[in-house]
């Protein structure tokens, strides 16, 4: 086991090494570079090479590329020059952040998914399996960030119950219940659609499970059905149900960059969309490696756990 | 769950989550309290440093925790004193004498006086100083004239330029003009921007990330203390969702309100607030090549443009229309004789037709957006239009910002006929000066993209430039403005009005030309 995972941490090494060219590169090529973004009107060619001279951008490419990626190695992000602040405490702060929303609107889907795709099954075709269904197709159609502006007209401008925006309260904020207060509207947004998919495969998971021998034998048995579906089917239906909840895991986390635009959440997804708009290198080349990271790592310890759950896998 | 199959302890669940909701929502939107202004800004401010940012949306905060040497007199662009009671200028406008107030303190204690001035200047200017590396500075070259800055005693500060400079008392009313506490920048280096210190009404006191910057009273500023007791700087970059905080009451004020958005802050319970700004929107003419190096075509495009309808309509009433290069906010040097050319689509067609020029295709440069760029799509749109109307075939090219100036800066020469481009500056010196002289080419490394060239223009730049006196001033910027405008290198489109809408709480609140936000005398109930 100790090998194996050793052989995995070790493949992961090229890639985040590919991921660092890639977004070097990308952020090389593309127009525009900071000094022009920070002087605007002033771009003068005069004073853009003296403040890329200051930025450190008049060295040759490659060599910026091995500097980077040198203090990289060592812990150091470097500074980015649009916050005036480490480029790691920044992405800490908004990883954080983004955590807690795409974290909070995952639950909600695989909690209300599952149960609303079981349901669904054990009644199928009666009125709440049509009610569910009709809801279910409604909330994948959708877009989320449509969703969300509806949820602030509706929720925070007429009826006045949620804050419009950000994490905490301004004044006076912090604490838990100020949190879900805030925390709400996103991720139930951000939630919609992941709920959608997660609950029409759960119904299918669940029906192919109901029709099998074993169900037929517990009702049989008479056990009761409360307990059939519970059990034995669920259980069962489980195995082809967390793989599409690993995917819907992903799938919150990159919806979060919408949502958070919407609601100014403070995540990592509307850190990048505004660093790229400033031509914040430091700051994009680091959140893009600091996010890739995150990805692979969260990627070992899937593929470490179902090779622990089925050997097979090893080979 | 069919409802007939609620059991009991689901019935209980539900009751226990309905409660739960109800708790959540039960403390409807928690108002701030009176006292404490609440601001949302289009974005997180870059640094709290006036030396090292460039944004307006940086500014607003800057311009209330500092002070500098001088100021624009309320609703004006003329300066007046601030931390400097009085200056003198020499005869030859080359040395500036500032007799600074006395008694003032930094907000950490320290003192204001001359050294503090000079180490101000010598931080931006100088790359030897020991704090230079705390920058990048990038608008230092505001002050690229001083050759040196001296303590002539505690209270006394002098300014020796290498050339006559008469845009220099403008250029320290702006921002980058404002002093900042010496032994706050040595203590923190670097992190100054994130822990200033000045001398201005309000006191820096908190900055939670893409949360809020927090400003409180300072009770012992030298013009009083101000009336608020905080103001909290929201970020909040989607322009939707801060229309949707100011409808719910998550903020008392908002600035940059979207044109589409104004009809819905009419009525009892808001305040819209505008006014009109040192900003210029404009089209540049190719003057090298193509049916825009005859004059005629060039006066005919101002004509064809029907500029009303882009002000009212398009921009919804939140710019007016521009008559000549310099904007109307410059009060003492806009020339109040000139009129807009007027839309007048016969005579641009009859002008068109004397110059030969019928049916000319054109290359049309729009941007996505931009700083100042207003609605530039939907613009542009509405101008390939006018000038469709007019017999002209106009293939817009539209670019990101970035891309654009990229485009646009280096010249339109073998690229493009026109140009859309906007400028907002501090002195009716900078925009002329940077765009319409001949030694201001693409070439010399300034922003004539459309190579516009003629010799009387430059010497009454260049004089302006080097005149002391205001007056004399203005009567060369005056003369300038007839003549550019009969020249019509550009097409004057419009000047943009900025806009405020604050809640009904709050009084004593005015926009400033300036674009700055004063807050000092602004009342929150």
């Amino acid at each position: 086991m100790g090998g194996y995972i050793l052989k995995r941490l070790i493949s992961a090494i090229p890639v985040l090494l590919g991921i660092t060219v890639i977004v070097f590169l990308i952020m090389a090529m593309i127009p525009g570079d900071p000094a022009t973004a920070i002087l605007g009107s002033y771009a003068t060619p005069e004073n853009v090479e003296r403040l890329n001279r200051q930025l450190g951008l008049d060295e040759p490419l490659w060599k910026q590329y091995f500097i980077w990626l040198g203090n990289l190695l060592q812990g150091d992000f470097g500074r980015s020059f649009a916050l005036n602040r480490p480029v790691l405490d920044e992405i800490l702060d908004r990883f954080s952040a983004t955590l807690i929303l795409a974290g909070t609107a995952f639950v909600l889907c695989a909690v209300l998914g599952v149960a609303a795709g079981v349901i669904s099954a054990a009644r199928q075709y009666g009125l709440a399996d049509k009610a569910i269904t009709f809801v279910v197709i409604l909330g994948i159609s959708v877009p989320s960030f449509f969703l969300g502006m509806m949820m602030i007209l509706l929720f925070a401008v007429q009826l006045r119950w949620l804050p419009a925006s950000g994490m905490y309260s301004i004044w006076g904020g912090g604490g838990l219940v100020d949190l879900i207060r805030h925390l709400t509207m996103p991720a139930l947004a951000l939630a919609v659609v992941a709920t959608g998919v997660v609950a029409r495969l759960s119904r299918g998971a669940m029906l192919e499970v109901l029709r099998q021998d074993f169900i037929r034998t517990a009702r049989a048995k008479g056990v009761h059905e409360r307990r059939v579906i519970r059990g034995h089917a669920l259980r069962a239906a489980m195995v082809s149900i967390i793989p599409v909840l690993g995917i819907q895991a992903g799938f919150v986390l990159s919806g979060a960059v919408y949502i958070e635009m919407v609601f100014q959440w403070p995540g990592v997804g509307r850190m990048l969309v505004d660093a790229i708009l400033k031509r914040d290198i430091l700051l994009v080349q680091g959140g893009v490696v600091f996010v890739a990271a995150c990805y692979v790592g969260f990627n070992i310890v899937v593929d470490v756990a179902q090779a622990w759950l089925d050997p097979r896998i090893k080979t | 769950m069919a409802f007939s199959s609620l059991t009991r302890r689901g019935f209980g669940v539900l009751s226990a989550a309905f409660l739960a909701t109800s708790a959540l929502v039960a403390p409807a939107t928690a108002q701030t309290p009176p006292g404490v202004l609440v601001v949302g800004q289009i974005a997180e401010p870059q640094a709290l440093d006036p030396h090292a940012v460039t944004a307006v949306n940086d500014f607003r905060i800057l311009m209330n925790l500092y002070d500098g040497l001088v100021r624009y007199a309320s609703g004006t662009l003329e300066v007046e004193p601030a931390l400097a009671e009085s200056w003198t200028i020499s005869e030859d406008g080359t040395v500036y004498t500032f007799s600074l107030r006395e008694g003032v303190t930094f907000h950490d204690g320290s003192p204001f006086d001359a050294e503090a001035v000079v180490f101000n200047f010598e931080r931006m200017l100088n790359e030897d100083h020991p704090y230079h590396n705390t920058g990048p500075f990038p608008l230092s070259f505001f002050f690229g004239a001083v050759q040196s800055v001296e303590a002539v005693d505690p209270y006394t500060v002098r300014f020796t330029l290498n050339e006559p400079y008469a845009p220099f008392l403008s250029n320290l009313a702006y921002p980058t003009g404002l002093i900042v506490s010496p032994a706050a920048v040595m203590q923190n280096g670097a992190n100054f921007g994130r822990t200033p210190s000045g001398t201005g009404p309000f006191r820096f006191a908190e900055w939670r990330s893409n949360e809020a910057v927090v400003i409180t009273r300072n009770d012992d500023h030298w013009e009083g203390a101000p009336a608020l007791e905080a103001v909290v700087f929201r970020p909040i970059s989607d322009a939707n969702t801060r229309v949707a905080e100011m409808l719910s009451g998550g903020i008392d004020m908002m600035v940059e309100v979207p044109p589409v958005a104004l009809s819905q802050f009419r009525g009892d319970r808001y305040q819209v607030v505008e006014q009109a700004g040192p900003h210029l929107w404009f089209l540049i003419l190719n003057m090298k090549e193509g049916p825009f190096v005859d004059k005629r075509v060039r006066q005919a495009a101002n004509y064809a443009i029907n500029k009303e309808a882009l002000v009212n309509d398009v921009l919804e009433g939140t710019a007016t229309i521009a008559a000549g290069p310099t904007p109307p906010a410059f009060a003492w040097a806009y020339n109040e004789d000139l009129d807009p050319y007027p839309y007048d689509p016969d005579r641009a067609r009859a002008l068109i037709a004397e110059a030969g020029a019928e049916a000319a295709s054109l290359t049309f440069y729009v941007t996505e957006g931009g700083s100042g760029m207003l609605d530039p799509v939907p613009m542009g749109t509405a101008i390939q239009a006018d000038l469709a109307a007019v017999g002209f075939d106009v293939r817009i090219e539209t670019y990101e910002w970035n891309t654009f100036l990229g485009r646009v800066n280096p010249g339109l020469e073998g690229r493009a006929d026109m140009a859309q481009m906007a400028w907002m500056t501090n002195d009716p010196d900078t925009l002329p000066f940077l765009t319409l002289r001949t030694d201001a080419w693409p070439d010399k490394g300034g922003f004539n993209s459309g190579y516009y060239s003629n010799p009387e223009v430059d010497a009454l730049l260049e004089a302006a430039r080097v005149a002391t006196d205001q007056d004399d001033r203005a009567r060369l910027y005056k003369e300038m403005q007839v003549i550019v405008q009969e020249d019509a290198p550009w097409v004057f489109v419009a000047n943009w009005k900025q806009n405020a809408v604050t809640s009904g709480a709050v009084e004593n609140f005015q926009l400033e030309p300036s674009f700055f936000l004063l807050l000092k005398d602004v009342v929150k109930n």
